[in-house]
Parts: structure tokens; C-alpha cells; sequence
């Protein structure tokens, strides 16, 4: 209830303020184009009713999944966003995965030996990972992998092919993988960074427990009171962070599909900012706010499903 | 009742010179300094000491659970003829939880929250012996049941929040009895109890090591705690252990003038209306602690003679020894 | 630690106490050092630049996109290169490395002030108004602020006021939270109860009881924001929904290089990336420390 509350707020803040600002038309149209010509395309855009009247129209047609058409593609505006959505989707799992399967075992090894050589180096480059300005860092990689050593492509998505039959993606291919690693890593630094703290904090605090001590004390080999005991623990916040951040990823991803010209909706957004093209920025916007209502509602099911605690106060509740 | 000489004569723990120390930034701490004791057969020994006077680091040291900077530097532990010491970490961990197992003060910190009691229970036997799953976990229901946990079934797929705190430290019980150990080291395990939860997990405790033969080291700040239960006593002080003997012995004539404190500061044992008496002065810190007895600034019995370190000594009656130069008691003649 | 060092720290102030704690840590003092570098460089860019990057007059686009080490026409070297505008990028770097730290500590200070006041007033007051601001808050962050931030600049269209409004608009929800959390400690503890019998004004309580007493967690946010505001606006600019071209940042200047970095010129990205590198982290290594330092739960 409260997320169609959050859903239609975000809808109306961001049409007013979209639809407040410059005038597309100016951008739109043929500087050339005559009075008639400009009066004819104002009213086809509906620009010519008023704020209101231009809210309902929209509102009405967002009730039967119709975003308004954009201004530039003539095209349905929610159409454009899901046609680019998988290429996004892809990029953000695929950096996930990256920082999930390097960054727990970094931080888990960072966390049992704090003070070793290995485990300095792991958080010392972890605030690098805070640091470094991602798009800057793919600038970077650019420059090594594709520019100078040649092994990976710079920019695009490389051939994709159809998962289900419905879904394009490009990790089916070596020439895709290829062209998908440099941008994946790109955005991932920043949730390994992320993950390698969070777990090296959570290990670090296991540690301390008189349950890690207890279950040492049964005779427990070392790896099962890791694997399980540790694990288990520090695992309910890393998920709940992860989900989290999936959504982070979602929106960090406009950078990374700038500077790798991965064609998604993050650089759908920048290009309709650029082009005043309102429709599919506030198509993009509400497809996202969605989007983000899912991953919270995701996050919470597998938080409970994590910690029998929070299932015990669910069923009294 | 064991008799405590016939206890003695066959030891399951032999501790001799026991050495923990801590090397910290800021120097060594010698949490455990110099402790001999034995455990006998089936015997209970009460481990008495305020908070920081190495009784809880000595019952780590036993378990081999002592964490950096912590390192035991000398002396020997030897259980049931194996010197503990001498065996590589894979061996002592078979040791842990299967010939020595240890209750920790704390329930609710003890047993892992996210876990059900059952896969703790399991792989507690499972990491000692070879038998099959469904073995282990009918072996789990007993323990339970002899803890004296109703409808165990159920409550072998609970998980520990599911408990009270008693509740829990009787599954803690049947965690160390699983794999009937030889002694069992208790970690001051009713301190975080209530008052009728206390007497009742004593009670289970006594009457199953009892049953198992199982030898007890009990943990505890609480004289009174130890006077119903123990057979022995060891009074520790600073990291050393200041007096040992039968806890009848101890408690009714004490020979160390801290000992005596500790008995004074039992409200029970003061007249009514009386005032409480106290120790003066605090623990001293074991950071780089001076030579000679480490009492003595407390102690009023003190002289120029107590700058030097006593040595373990005979009092009072048979088997008891005391760490004094200017003990309560005289030595049995 | 010299035992003459403790024999002192039993008459210290609570100031003395950070600062000392501060200076135990050597990677903290390196970070520090390489702030106040960074600073100095920023504040005497002018002073210590070799050329103006932005006097037309100066430049000459026979030199463009020179490698670094590359002799400079006026008997100097290009230390850095230049880029396609024969722009010396060291004096570019010192001058972008101005405005970027403009922009991060003008937004962050702004955010401070705003956030600091809905939340202290959130937290006092109570009631419907503390729901809705820290529902406003909630929402807010929850939303990566690189996504609030260009629907801003979509909103509000580009130029420095802009920008600052946008870092400003994300920024101030952090502090907001992070008041808010102190003051309700704060405001249980017994000195409260004291000011509150004593009917002072509501301002006065806020503002002199409440207040000083919050700050230490506020400062290592707002350490830490003035680099994430760096980051954000170089991000913004490398987008080019940042600054205006007249006032070319840190972001603006790595753009500028992003086309010629395909052909092997890569000088004119990656030196001001290295400057917003060593910025930020140099901020970062900074509030780690003060984190630690600040942190009452870490007291003794």
C-alpha cells in the first residue's frame, strides 16, 4: 500500500518537475519549421493542454501500463525502457556476481587474519575501491585491456542471443562474455569494495561470539566452524546489503553504460536528458522506482527466510 | 561421596606449572602463572577467583581455546595419560568435545542463533565418531531427555531462541555429555541464571556427572556455589592459585588470608545486623606485575617478608597447601 | 606510544585527546598530509600554476595534445602533457582541482546547515513533523544518489547553482538521519532533563545543549560527504550534466580526454583522474581515522 503511495508521489513530483522545465519543442523541431508546422506538432506531443489536464492523460494511460509515447523515437516510452532493460539487467547481475564471489572470500580471509600481510593489503585496497571514481576507472580499463593490450572490446554489447526466446543477453557468447567483462568489473568495484568491508566487519564480530568459541569447543573442525557457524551469521547482512545494492547497481549503471557504450536504459536516460525527451525520463524513473519496490520486497522474503528469529516475530505478528 | 584421597591416587587431569601469558602492546599479562592441580576420577574441583584472576584462562588453557595474543608457554596438561600439549592441533581438536568438554557461562551467547539445536547436537557427535546420521541424532534426543528436556523431538528442530535461558544451558549440557567425556570444564555456568534456575541446573549437573563418572571442573566466583557441590577447592589469585585442599578443609579453616576474605564477604556467613566485611583495595592489574606475593597490599597480615614469592606449602588439614608466608592455619602436623 | 606522552594525556581536553589519538595512526597522518597538499594546490593554483590554462592568450594549439615531459614553448616543460587546446594539464589539474573542491565543500556545507536543522528540529519537536521529514529522508535514501541527482539536473536544467543544488539535495538527507540518531541519545540523557527544568527557550536547548553534543558523529559524515559530493560532481560533469564548460572541474577535464584516450593519448584523462583519486582518498583515509578517533564507543 504505502508503495503505491511512494509510486504515485514519485509519479507526480517528477512529471510537474520534468514537465516543468524548458521546452522540447525548441529541440525537437527544425529551427526552420514554420508557426503552422510547430502548432502542429505541439498539439500532436499534447503539449498545448495544460499541466493538469497533461498529468491525468498520463495517469490514466499509466494506469493501462502506457508511459506516453517519447518525444524523439515516437515510440511507446515504457517500450523503449523494457527493450533496453535486459541489456541493464545483465551488466548489474553479472557485476554482482563478480563482487559476491570475490568479495566474501576476501573479506572472510581479511577477517580471520586482520593482521597478516594479506589481509592489510585486502582492506587497504578496498578503500581504493571506495575511492576511485568508477567512471574514471573505466576510462582506465579502457585504456589497459582494450587500447593497449588489445584483449577486450571498448564499448557495445557484442552479438546477443535469445534466452526463453524472449530475452536478449550476451553472456551465451565468447564474443559477448568478452564484451561484457570490462564494463562488470567496472561497476562491481565499488560493491566489492563494499562486500570485502561488510564481511571482514562480520567475521570480526563472529569471532568474538562465545558461539564460535562454544562450537570450537565441541571439537569442531576449523572449516566447519567457518563455513557454517561464521558463515550463517555474517550472511543475513551481507544479503540484506546485497539486495540493496542491486538496486544501487541498477543506478550506478548509467555511468558505467556511458563510458562503455552498453546500450541499457541508464544511457536511454542520459540521452533523453539530453534531448528533453520527458516522456522517457519519467518512464525510466517510475520503471525504477518499481524496480526498487520488487528488490525491497525480495530482500525482506529471503531476510526471513535467513534468520529464524525474524520468522518466529512474522507468524505472531 | 568419592573420598578425596582415593580421588587423588587416580588423577584424569594432571595440570603442573601452567604458564598463560598475553603478550599485548602494552606488555605481558600472565593471566595464568604457575598453576598445578589434579582432577581425580568422577571428582568435582571448585575453580574459585574474582573476575581476572586467571580461573576462566585456565579453563581455556585446558581446552587449548587460548586466541593470540594468548599463548600457553609452560607447564604440562596431562589427561587421562595424554599430555595434551604434545599433541598436534588435528589431536586436540579430537580431544575437544569428546574427552574434555566445557559449559560457558552465558546460554543465550553460547549456542549459535541461526542454527537449529539438532545440527548443533549432530555435528557435535559427528566430528568425533563414524555413525550414520539417524544414530547421531537418537543419540542427541537422549541427551536432551536426560537433561531433563520434555518433548525433545520437537525440540530438537527449534532454534535456540526458542528457549529460556535455563532451557538453554541444560541443551548446552547435553552438548558437553554427548560424547562422554572425561571431564567437563563449567565455566561459572549459573552465574547468568536466575536464582531457582541456578539450584536446578546444579542439581542436573551434579547428578549426571555422578551417573557418568565424569570429573568436573567448576568455574566460579561464588564460595557458596562450590560448598555444596565441590570436593576440592582451588582458590585463585592473580593468576596462581593462593590455596587448595578438601572444600570442607578450606572452607571451614582457611589458611590464606584472601581466602578468608572471600568467606567474610559472604553475606551468609556474617552475623545480622552486622556489618559486611570487605576486601580492601582491587585486583591488581597482571600487566607486568611485581615480584613477591600479590596480596600483599590488601592483605593485613602482611610484612617486609611477603616482597618475596611464597612458595606452595602444606596447612591446616590433609592434602590442603597454601600459597603464604604467614598462613591462617598451621600445617598438619 | 613514549611513556612521557601517557604521563600527559591524564590533564588533556577532550581536543587534545582526538588529536593525539589522531597522530598515533601513520596512514592517518599521510592521508592528512596529502590533504593539506591537495588543499594548498587548490587554494594556490594561480600562484603555482606554470601557465593560465584559460587565457586564450597563453595557449597556442600548435601545442596541443603534447605527450608529458614535452618542452614548453616559453623554455618550460609540459609536465604532464597538454590537451587539445595546447592547455599545460598541470596548471589545468590545479585549476580543475579548485573548483572541485569549491563546488564538494560549498554543497557540503550547505547540506550540513539544512540537514543538521530538520534533524535536530526532527528529533526535538517529535510529532507529525518528525515523521514526515524522516519519511522524506527514508525514501530519499534509498535511491542511489547518482540517479536523484540527474533527475535534479534533468529537472532543474545545468550550470554551477545547479549543480550545487542537486549535490546539496542529496547530500543533506545523511546528515538529517545522522543528527536525528544522536539527539535521540542525546536527548535521554540527564543534562537535557537539567536544561529543559530550567526553562530555557527551545532554541537555546537546540542549539547549545543538543547541538554540541551530536557533532562528533557529524563531522566524520560530513568528511566523507565532501568526497562523495568530489565524486559526484566529477561523475556529473563526465556526463556532461555537470559544470559549464567555463568552469572546467576535475570530471570535465577527464571528458575532454575521453575521446583521444581510444588513439593512445592518455595523459589527458588519467593525471586529473589522479588528482581525484589521491582527493578523495586522501578524505577518505581522513574520516577513517576520525571515525575511530570520534567514536565514544571505542573510548576507554
Amino acid at each position: 500500500m504505502q508503495s503505491v503511495v511512494v509510486l504515485l508521489v514519485m509519479s507526480l513530483l517528477v512529471f510537474v518537475g520534468v514537465y516543468a522545465v524548458g521546452n522540447p519543442i525548441d529541440i525537437l523541431i527544425n529551427p526552420q519549421a514554420d508557426q503552422a508546422e510547430r502548432e502542429q506538432a505541439i498539439a500532436t506531443l499534447g503539449l498545448d493542454k495544460p499541466l493538469y489536464a497533461q498529468y491525468f492523460v498520463f495517469l490514466g494511460g499509466a494506469l493501462h501500463g502506457d508511459l506516453g509515447k517519447s518525444f524523439v523515437h515516437a515510440t511507446s516510452a515504457l517500450g523503449l525502457i523494457l527493450e533496453r532493460m535486459p541489456a541493464t539487467m545483465e551488466l548489474a547481475l553479472s557485476a554482482m556476481l563478480i563482487a559476491v564471489v570475490l568479495g566474501i572470500p576476501l573479506g572472510l580471509l581479511a577477517g580471520l587474519k586482520p593482521n597478516g600481510v594479506a589481509g592489510r593489503s585486502i582492506m587497504a585496497g578496498s578503500i581504493l575501491g571506495f575511492s576511485l571514481p568508477t567512471f574514471w576507472v573505466g576510462l582506465m580499463l579502457i585504456m589497459v585491456f582494450a587500447v593497449d593490450l588489445h584483449w577486450l572490446p571498448s564499448n557495445g554489447r557484442g552479438p546477443t542471443t535469445l534466452l526463453f526466446g524472449l530475452i536478449p543477453v550476451s553472456f551465451t557468447s565468447w564474443e559477448g562474455i568478452k564484451h561484457l567483462i570490462l564494463p562488470a568489473t567496472n561497476l562491481a568495484l565499488f560493491n566489492l569494495a563494499l562486500l570485502i568491508r561488510l564481511t571482514r566487519a562480520g567475521t570480526h564480530e563472529a569471532l568474538l561470539q562465545d558461539y564460535v568459541k562454544f562450537a570450537r569447543a565441541k571439537g569442531l573442525s576449523n572449516s566447519r566452524v567457518i563455513g557454517v557457524h561464521v558463515l550463517r551469521n555474517i550472511l543475513i547482512p551481507i544479503v540484506t546489503v546485497i539486495g540493496l545494492q542491486f538496486g544501487a547497481l541498477i543506478g550506478f549503471a548509467i555511468v558505467t553504460e556511458s563510458v562503455f557504450a552498453w546500450p541499457g536504459m541508464g544511457k536511454l536516460l542520459i540521452d533523453s536528458i539530453n534531448f528533453l525527451d520527458r516522456p522517457v525520463i519519467v518512464a525510466y524513473l517510475l520503471v525504477v522506482v518499481f524496480l526498487f519496490i520488487i528488490i525491497n520486497l525480495l530482500v525482506d522474503i529471503l531476510y526471513s527466510a535467513l534468520d529464524p528469529r525474524v520468522r518466529i516475530t512474522d507468524s505472531k505478528g | 561421596m568419592i573420598d578425596s584421597a582415593e580421588a587423588i591416587t587416580e588423577p584424569v587431569l594432571e595440570v603442573v606449572g601452567l604458564r598463560t601469558h598475553f603478550f599485548t602492546k602494552a606488555g605481558v599479562v600472565k593471566a595464568v602463572d604457575d598453576v598445578s592441580f589434579t582432577v581425580g576420577r568422577g571428582e568435582v574441583l571448585g575453580l574459585v577467583g574474582e573476575s581476572g584472576s586467571g580461573k576462566s584462562m585456565t579453563g581455556y588453557s585446558l581446552m587449548g581455546l587460548i586466541d593470540t595474543p594468548g599463548k600457553i608457554v609452560e607447564g604440562s596438561i596431562v589427561l587421562d595419560g595424554i599430555d595434551m600439549r604434545a599433541l598436534d592441533p588435528e589431536e586436540q581438536r579430537h580431544m575437544r568435545g569428546n574427552r574434555i568438554a566445557m559449559i560457558f557461562q552465558d546460554p543465550m551467547m553460547t549456542l549459535n542463533p541461526v542454527l537449529r539445536i539438532d545440527v548443533q547436537m549432530i555435528e557435535a557427535i559427528l566430528a568425533h565418531r563414524k555413525v550414520s546420521r539417524e544414530v547421531a541424532r537418537s543419540r542427541a534426543r537422549e541427551a536432551l531427555v536426560k537433561v531433563g528436556i520434555p518433548s525433545p523431538d520437537e525440540r530438537l528442530l527449534s532454534y535456540p531462541h526458542q528457549f529460556s535461558g535455563g532451557m538453554r544451558q541444560r541443551v548446552a549440557i547435553a552438548i558437553a555429555l554427548l560424547n562422554r567425556p572425561d571431564l567437563i570444564v563449567a565455566d561459572e555456568p549459573t552465574t547468568a541464571l536466575d536464582v531457582t534456575i541456578q539450584g536446578q541446573i546444579l542439581y542436573e549437573i551434579q547428578k549426571l556427572t555422578r551417573e557418568t563418572g565424569t570429573a568436573l571442573i567448576w568455574i566460579t566466583h561464588d564460595l557458596s556455589v562450590v560448598a555444596g557441590l565441590a570436593d576440592r577447592v582451588c582458590v585463585m589469585y592473580a593468576g596462581r592459585i593462593v590455596e587448595q585442599g578438601s572444600c570442607e578443609e578450606v572452607l571451614a579453616h582457611p589458611a590464606h588470608p584472601y581466602t578468608q576474605g572471600l568467606l567474610d564477604s559472604v553475606p551468609a556467613n556474617n552475623e545480622r545486623g552486622q556489618r559486611l566485611k570487605q576486601i580492601p583495595g582491587m585486583t591488581p592489574s597482571l600487566l607486568d606485575l611485581p615480584p613477591g606475593c600479590p596480596f600483599r597490599e590488601r592483605c593485613g597480615y602482611a610484612t617486609v617478608a611477603c616482597d618475596a614469592s611464597p612458595e606452595m606449602r602444606p596447612a591446616g588439614g590433609p592434602g590442603q597447601s597454601v600459597r603464604c608466608f604467614h598462613p591462617l592455619v598451621p600445617a598438619h602436623a | 606510544m613514549t611513556p612521557a606522552n601517557t604521563v600527559v594525556r591524564g590533564v588533556e581536553t577532550p581536543f587534545q585527546r582526538v588529536v593525539s589519538d589522531f597522530l598515533a595512526n601513520p596512514v592517518a597522518v599521510f592521508g592528512l598530509g596529502l590533504l593539506t597538499l591537495v588543499v594548498l594546490a587548490a587554494v594556490f593554483a594561480p600562484v603555482i600554476s606554470p601557465q593560465n590554462p584559460y587565457d586564450l592568450a597563453q595557449l597556442d594549439v600548435m601545442d596541443s595534445r603534447l605527450p608529458p615531459g614535452s618542452p614548453a614553448p616559453n623554455g618550460g616543460r609540459f609536465w604532464l602533457g597538454t590537451d587539445d587546446q595546447g592547455r599545460d594539464m598541470l596548471s589545468a589539474i590545479f585549476y580543475g582541482l579548485r573548483i572541485s573542491l569549491a563546488v564538494g565543500v560549498i554543497s557540503t556545507v550547505c547540506a550540513l546547515i539544512i540537514g543538521l536543522t530538520m534533524g535536530l528540529t526532527a528529533a526535538y519537536f517529535g510529532g507529525r513533523f518528525e515523521t514526515f521529514v524522516m519519511r522524506v529522508v527514508d525514501i530519499q535514501l534509498s535511491f542511489p544518489a547518482i540517479l536523484i541527482a540527474l533527475i535534479l539536473i534533468a529537472v532543474l536544467g545545468q550550470g554551477t547553482g545547479k549543480v550545487i543544488t542537486a549535490l546539496v539535495t542529496v547530500q543533506w538527507a545523511y546528515y538529517a538521519r545522522t543528527v536525528r540518531g544522536a539527539a535521540l541519545v542525546e536527548k535521554r540523557r540527564e543534562y537535557m532533563e537539567a536544561a529543559r527544568c530550567l526553562a530555557l527557550s527551545p532554541s537555546r536547548i537546540v542549539f547549545r545543549h543538543l547541538l554540541p553534543n551530536c557533532l562528533p558523529p557529524m563531522i566524520v559524515v560530513a568528511t566523507v560527504q565532501v568526497a562523495g559530493a568530489i565524486a559526484l560532481e566529477a561523475t556529473l560533469s563526465f556526463l556532461g550534466l555537470g559544470l559549464p564548460i567555463t568552469e572546467p572541474s576535475l570530471g570535465l577535464l577527464i571528458a575532454n580526454g575521453y575521446q583521444y584516450l581510444l588513439s593512445g593519448k592518455y595523459w589527458i584523462s588519467f593525471f586529473p583522474g589522479i588528482a581525484l583519486l589521491l582527493t578523495i582518498v586522501s578524505i577518505n583515509l581522513v574520516a577513517d581515522q576520525l571515525r575511530d578517533v570520534l567514536n565514544p564507543r571505542l573510548q576507554r
